[in-house]
């Protein structure tokens, strides 16, 4: 069927669009190991022209230029690490996709625990609160008995509630 | 006489506040959102500002009376450092800016980002010369080390060589005279 295909067509496409490679034959390492170790390095930095994109993924001229010194520092026997701080010294922390924890950023990295924390308070309040007050109503003195018969009685179409 | 029979109503009072928290969390989410539409999410601030413009010796435009531009060119007095090239067609609608401003005699320097000499040259021929020292940036290398992440982009440099503010775009009358003269001024003192 027509709208089966479609909807096969759909996810293949998106596939073959997040599967399109923008690193070009002629920027990659012939040593596959740190072409490996440059790949998985440029997943993690931010393009600063597009700025939701790695620079893995972008077509950004400067992209390119961040992938060629990345690959550059690491054929010179650069780490990791000293190819971020090359960059952060640049272009600062937002280059990196997954920001470090630092006091800039703790709210970002507490931010759902504080949240999910918040909501589990709320629902136990709730629950307690309600758990609680049908046992405190059921339990009447004999004083309140008594009062209680006096109106239903006396009570002349009175609402008693 | 039903005192104990009120009992579940001042604790109902108390616990109230809770049901104003939404509305409160509301207006504090608002004001968050408030603030950041106020500001561009695309102009990225710089790390680099309050220190040493970083190293660079740049060639000269081949035809222009230049020796080339490099980091000493910076010591020693306040100076604009723009970014610019000859495709970049925000930095043809800044370019007026930077010549009224070399008139009244701020030293204003320029890298020329990835651009062919031959186009940078006409560019100059065309609009006007208003830089004191050029540099060419083939590659975009030296653009890299001061943070750059597209053209035109403009530094303000002290009398220390140290960076103190960057423009992101082109430079509109309204931020010359909102920004830049006032901080031209101070560190002219």
């Amino acid at each position: 069927m027509i709208r089966a295909r479609l909807l096969l067509a759909v996810p293949l496409l998106l596939l073959a669009l997040s599967a399109r490679a923008v690193t070009g034959p002629d920027e990659m390492l012939a040593d596959p190991e740190l072409e490996a170790r440059a790949r998985a390095l440029g997943k993690e930095l931010r393009c600063l022209v597009c700025q939701n994109q790695s620079i893995d993924d972008s077509d950004a001229p400067l992209a390119r230029d961040l992938r060629r010194i990345v690959r550059e520092q690491l054929v010179a026997g650069a780490s990791e690490a000293e190819i971020k701080r090359f960059l952060v010294e640049r272009y600062g922390e937002f280059v990196l996709l997954k920001p470090p924890v630092s006091p800039a950023t703790w709210l970002l990295w507490a931010g759902p625990f504080l949240m999910a924390a918040a909501g589990a308070a709320l629902v136990w309040t709730f629950v307690r609160a309600r758990s609680v007050r049908p046992e405190e109503v059921t339990e009447l003195t004999a004083e309140e008995r008594q009062a209680l018969e006096r109106l239903l009685e006396g009570g002349s179409g009175e609402r008693t509630r | 006489m039903s005192a104990r029979l009120d009992t579940g109503r001042p604790q109902r009072l108390g616990r109230g506040w809770l049901y104003l928290l939404p509305v409160l969390l509301f207006a504090a989410i608002g004001v968050v959102l408030a603030l950041g539409l106020e500001r561009d999410a695309r102009t990225l601030p710089s790390v680099l500002i309050d220190k040493p413009a970083p190293e660079f010796a740049l060639p000269p435009l081949p035809g222009r009376d230049d020796r080339g531009f490099t980091r000493a060119d910076l010591n020693g007095q306040v100076a604009l450092v723009n970014i610019f090239a000859s495709w970049c067609v925000p930095c043809r609608i800044e370019h007026p800016v930077l010549e009224q401003l070399a008139r009244e005699g701020v030293v204003v320097h320029a890298i020329n980002y990835k651009d062919d000499p031959r186009d940078a040259l006409a560019f100059l021929r065309t609009l006007g010369d208003p830089f004191a020292r050029v540099g060419m940036d083939r590659e975009g290398r030296a653009a890299i080390d001061w943070g750059v992440y597209g053209v035109p982009e403009t530094f303000v440099i002290d009398r220390e060589g140290r960076i103190r503010y960057r423009h992101v775009g082109p430079i509109q009358p309204r931020d010359l005279e909102r920004t830049l003269r006032p901080l031209l001024a101070k560190l002219a003192q």
